[in-house]
């Protein structure tokens, strides 16, 4: 079996990855999908936490945790089409309405 | 051979993130995040967690995914440019941030490792369906009601933000 660092560090790099996509991405629903690939990670470290202490509640977590991306990915994509609605498109250097 | 199916795992599941970043089109960009998704489903049933696996391939892969690429067909988003084709100080700040989040999490890692806790003897039954079921039902029953709420609240809260409001009539 492997142990529990190389679950972290896999945990670790998407993670970045994410973060990467989300500071480097214009398109709002790819900035968007880094978000879930950053939720993935951390629930990955979660399980990873969970079977190695032999502890459900770790995956219980998880488990709520996979609801709350689903609320939020329904609510999220209504708010893009949105701003898809009033500005025609999801490149987010254009909507700059209330910059300075 | 556990060991070699969890390094396959993990080079599908970085490279197709980073195909989720890098790529043009934002479909190919949904369908490498759909892979990414599978294979850490994969990683779950290594770790004996075969409820989360299923879950993550119900849910996210089939539920969340099919959302994200209906929206994607909806709006009919056209391709960028690739991503090292506009290289700007946001591009190399953003990576620059991103390697340095990456660094604190390897060191944080890394600089536990002796103290992390062994493979639990517990493991082999803590992700069966029953045993999550059991929890889910005594201990986690109102947190359980509680996200029925939500998710309901949640659709509404979608419905009524996305959709298209008609032009309020002149009264006489």
């Amino acid at each position: 079996m492997i142990s529990l660092p190389w679950f972290l560090g896999l945990s670790a790099v998407l993670f970045s990855i994410g973060t990467i996509g989300v500071l480097v991405r214009r398109n709002a629903i790819i900035m968007f999908m880094s978000v879930e690939l950053m939720l993935n990670a951390v629930n990955l470290s979660l399980v990873a936490f969970s079977a190695h202490l032999g502890d459900i509640h770790g995956q219980m977590l998880v488990f709520f945790a996979l609801c709350v991306a689903a609320a939020e990915a329904a609510v999220g994509l209504a708010i893009i089409i949105a701003i898809y609605r009033n500005n025609l498109t999801v490149d987010i250097t254009k909507i700059n309405l209330l910059r300075w | 051979m556990l060991t070699y199916l969890f390094i396959l795992l993990a080079t599908f599941a970085v490279a197709s993130a980073v195909a989720t970043v890098l790529s043009r089109s934002t479909v190919t960009s949904a369908l490498f995040l759909v892979l990414n998704m599978v294979t850490l489903a994969g990683v779950y049933l290594l770790l004996k967690a075969q409820y989360l696996a299923i879950i993550q391939i119900l849910v996210y892969a089939g539920a969340i995914m099919v959302l994200f690429l209906f929206v994607i067909m909806l709006l009919n988003v056209g391709d960028e440019e690739p991503v090292w084709k506009q290289i700007s100080i946001r591009l190399v700040a953003g990576f620059l941030l991103g390697t340095a989040v990456l660094a604190q999490l390897l060191y944080a890692v890394a600089s536990y490792t002796d103290s992390l806790p062994m493979i639990a003897t517990a493991m082999e039954d803590v992700g069966q369906v029953s045993a999550i079921g059991d929890v889910l039902y005594s201990h986690y029953l109102l947190p359980f009601m509680l996200t029925a709420i939500l998710l309901t609240a949640a659709v509404i809260g979608a419905l009524l933000i996305a959709q298209h409001r008609a032009q309020p009539k002149s009264r006489p």
